[in-house]
């Protein structure tokens, strides 16, 4: 049995120390915001924060965690940078299928509770980790500018 | 993929070597909420809390058709469009695609499909309601007059939809109810959001891989390495020595470990020690089918279109090229899954699929039920682009659940599903054309040498004259005045599962064609966009995009140094699609694209925000298809395997991208992909003019394209 602090709960789990972080979530505590992709850190669907850092869940063992606290997008309207990010993305109705915007999503928020004005090499560098299969890049820097605005404001 | 799908509708449907009879289930339902509903027909119910909710049958992957559809009922319902709410339909006869004849999404026929029945559906509501208010103050129907959701009556009266629900639904149903003037649309043409965005945002939409039934098990499949292997011994033990592995089955689509999540049963996968046999294509290559098809290029095919006669020509110049493009996987976000269940009363599969209809058919052929006991729960798709059409995973998952007794859920790993096939076929086209004195086309010749999709689909048959019409489609269509012109097909079967690609034939003839025309604009020195324009004269959709696109991107006006244009123009599913690139190359050879300004002409429009990103989208798949796209094989194995060697477009390469919209008063055209062929052959032409290299192979090589 492994204790962990999700969104600032503690959560009492059975699973293998080196089962990835994103297969408790989904399959043990039945959190499915966070995506599976690709399984190689290669992606960035799984992304979630660990103590505040954004990390690939999907390559990062539950054994990691311990001691530390996750964050998954289902904590996002709870937190004053993701409550902007989401309302950014929803303004600029970025997602298509939508898969991916979990992970761009908590890539975004690390980015912008980081920076609180990224430029466009900032965006790059903090958002090339994540593929969006259907294109919304030109919308998500977009939206990274517009909650950017919010937050400064 | 539509008249051939309409004309073997009846032989439907031999999938995955089962022979399958095809009926749909007639008279289901929808099982509604209690409260007072209005539902005059099975695509919308207004609520007595004036909620209107659209159902649609369509599967939303991200094209946006859950915010299309519901604007096309609530624009001639005259509904207040922020009480409009979608939910997905189950399957039913009711949804079917009215271009397939069964439900299913796909070959960008959303919007076309149902223009004109989802505005009919949302007419006769209104025509109800109308009536039910005229009943109430006695009035004649012609007195009233609706506006967002409330009837208008004489002397100030109104009534709200909601208020209206019961009284509406004891009118008859008008059978030919009266369609709005284009003039007078108020939803339609409007860059409405879509309303599947919240969902999306905050980790609550449910795909395919979210479903979690009670007693369910995960499977993970270990797949025979080469198309067309067979496991001809299993040991499992060590598999089910890992903790939470509970079964290992083995099916003709490969052996599956069964456990209680993704972890366990990924493990228990790699634990399995398999013999395989490679059976017939263990010496596969993509060199040997390079060979094949280019050899083929080499041979008359059969004759595909023919119009006066290319031998009789006698030419001032002649040009030929032979082109090429790989095989490619779809790489879907999410990769492929269905969750199964097959109960001793029939079967409920939930996935992310484009093809409901089909589904029903041939899963209960899988689980020996009636198609009528056949339930598919359509779930959100973490991306489509034609793999979500193809029924491997649905099957294979309703196999195991049938074997194992409980509900399954059967996922792809990365590599699964990128090596799983159902592949853009590869594809080689040998061109020749002749150019008189003045550097006017007299003639043009295309051999194209690929395999039957078709053939691959299991609904569809070569038609008699033996050319598949994906495998052309796009270069047999070219559209400028060539005098005598012939192209042939030659079908070629290396042995892997080809499929349905975002713009299937397009998505690479496109290039060839373009990029061939290209050629002769050179060879005739006269400017691309310029020789393309001359030869447009009987196509003015086609030319009203060439010239709009040149136009926007300021085609001849100079350029920072060291970027360079190329244009391209396409029509593919009903719609013209022109894009100028702009293009530098980099110190390593690698293209960089700056800036793609498209000009697209889809006839009448439902929503511009959500058409101009659907262009954008086609953009990045056929741009990231054009930079690294390519599935090899060595050995009779796929060589890539994850994203790290099937590289994706990322944010850090995104060209700003500019939609124009032509304002059009034609039936609809698709939209999902005809933003994708003019891509690859735009930014061809601009790494010719930057370098003065032709390529005619995808994807760019940038070692070839050092200066």
């Amino acid at each position: 049995m492994i204790t962990l602090n999700v969104n600032g709960k503690a959560m009492k789990v059975e699973a293998d120390p080196d089962t990835p972080i994103l297969w408790v979530l989904r399959d043990s505590l039945a959190m499915t915001g966070t995506k599976f992709g690709c399984g190689m850190a290669l992606c960035g669907a799984c992304t979630v924060h660990l103590d505040g850092q954004p990390i690939r869940s999907c390559s990062t063992p539950v054994s990691q965690a311990a001691g530390k606290k996750i964050t998954t997008i289902e904590a996002m309207s709870a937190n004053h940078v993701g409550k902007a990010v989401q309302a950014a993305w929803i303004k600029n109705d970025v997602p298509q299928c939508g898969y991916c915007q979990s992970g761009q999503i908590m890539s975004a928020v690390a980015l912008l509770a980081a920076n609180k004005n990224p430029s466009d090499q900032d965006i790059d560098s903090a958002m090339a980790g994540n593929v969006c299969r259907c294109g919304t890049y030109n919308q998500i820097r977009a939206a990274i500018k517009d909650a950017a605005a919010t937050l400064s404001a | 993929m539509t008249a051939a799908f309409k004309s073997s509708r009846r032989d439907f449907l031999k999938a995955s070597g089962l022979v399958i009879g095809f009926t749909l289930p007639v008279g289901a339902r929808l099982a509604y909420a209690a409260e007072t509903q209005f539902k005059p027909n099975a695509y919308l119910r207004i609520g007595s809390d004036n909620v209107v909710t659209v159902v649609c049958g369509l599967s939303e992957m991200g094209q946006g058709v859950h915010t299309a559809i519901p604007m096309l009922v609530a624009e001639e319902l005259d509904a207040n469009w922020s009480r409009v709410r979608v939910v997905q339909a189950p399957v039913d006869e009711a949804f079917a695609n009215p271009i397939f004849h069964t439900q299913a999404t796909g070959g960008s026929t959303s919007v076309r499909g149902h223009w004109e029945p989802m505005r009919k559906a949302g007419a006769a509501a209104r025509e109800m309601l109308v009536a039910a208010a005229a009943a109430t103050w006695k009035v004649d129907a012609s007195q009233c007059r609706t506006e967002k959701g409330v009837v208008h009556g004489p002397g100030g009266k109104q009534l709200s939809y909601g208020e209206l629900a019961t009284r509406a639904s004891k009118q008859p149903v008008p059978k030919e109810p009266k369609l709005k003037d284009a003039k007078e649309f108020k939803i339609l043409g409007q860059g409405l959001r879509r309303l599947d965005t919240p969902q999306k945002v905050n980790g609550s939409g449910k795909y395919g891989m979210d479903v979690r039934l009670p007693g369910m098990l995960t499977a993970v499949m270990a797949r025979p390495p080469v198309p067309g292997g067979k496991a001809v011994s299993v040991d499992d033990s060590k598999a089910k020595a890992i903790k939470g592995v509970r079964q290992v089955i083995q099916i003709p689509q490969g052996v599956a470990v069964l456990a209680d999540g993704y972890w366990p049963a990924k493990k228990g996968v790699e634990a399995l020690e398999i013999k395989w046999d490679d059976g017939p294509n263990a010496a596969l290559s993509s060199d040997g089918i390079t060979k094949m098809l280019t050899e083929a290029t080499q041979q008359e095919g059969k004759v595909g279109r023919n119009e006066g006669n290319v031998g009789s020509v006698s030419a001032a110049k002649t040009i030929e090229a032979v082109y090429e493009a790989p095989y490619l996987a779809h790489a879907c976000m999410e990769p492929m899954n269905c969750t199964a269940w097959v109960k001793p009363d029939g079967v409920e599969i939930w996935a992310g699929t484009q093809s409901q209809g089909p589904n029903q058919g041939i899963l209960s052929h899988v689980a020996s039920v009636d198609p009528k006991q056949v339930k598919v729960n359509t779930m959100l798709l973490g991306g489509g682009f034609g793999r979500r059409f193809a029924p491997d995973f649905t099957i294979a998952a309703t196999l195991l659940s049938k074997i194992a007794g409980k509900p399954v859920k059967l996922v792809y790993s990365r590599e699964d599903d990128m090596r799983g096939y159902f592949y853009r076929p590869a594809s080689v086209t040998r061109f020749a054309a002749g150019l008189d004195a003045d550097g006017k086309p007299v003639s043009f010749t295309a051999r194209v040498a690929t395999p039957s999709i078709m053939e691959a689909s299991g609904f569809m048959k070569l038609p008699p004259n033996g050319v598949d019409e994906f495998g052309v489609e796009g270069v047999e269509d070219v559209p400028y005045d060539f005098p005598n012109l012939r192209v042939e097909y030659s079908r070629q079967e290396p042995g892997v599962q080809v499929w349905f690609w975002r713009s299937v034939g397009h998505s690479q003839n496109i290039f060839f064609s373009e990029s061939f025309v290209d050629e002769l604009a050179h060879a005739a020195g006269k400017d691309p966009f310029e020789f393309r324009r001359s030869l447009l004269s009987k196509q003015p959709r086609y030319k009203g995009v060439l010239e709009l696109a040149a136009e926007k991107a300021g085609w001849g006006k100079p350029l920072p140094q060291g970027v360079h244009r190329g244009i391209a123009v396409a029509q593919s599913f009903g719609s013209y699609v022109a894009e100028v690139a702009e293009v530098s190359i980099q110190p390593d050879g690698r293209p960089k694209v700056h800036r793609v300004v498209a000009a697209v002409d889809c006839g009448q429009t439902v929503n511009p925000q959500i058409i101009a990103r659907q262009i954008e989208s086609a953009i990045v798949y056929g741009l990231t298809a054009a930079l690294y796209g390519k599935i090899t094989f060595k050995d009779g194995k796929v060589e890539q395997s994850n994203f790290h060697d099937y590289q994706m477009l990322r944010i850090n390469e995104m060209p700003k991208v500019e939609v124009h919209i032509v304002k059009s008063t034609e039936a609809p055209g698709g939209i999902g992909e005809p933003g994708l062929p003019a891509l690859a052959p735009a930014v061809a032409g601009a790494i010719f003019a930057a370098t003065g290299k032709r390529v005619r192979k995808l994807p760019f090589e940038p070692g070839q394209l050092k200066t």
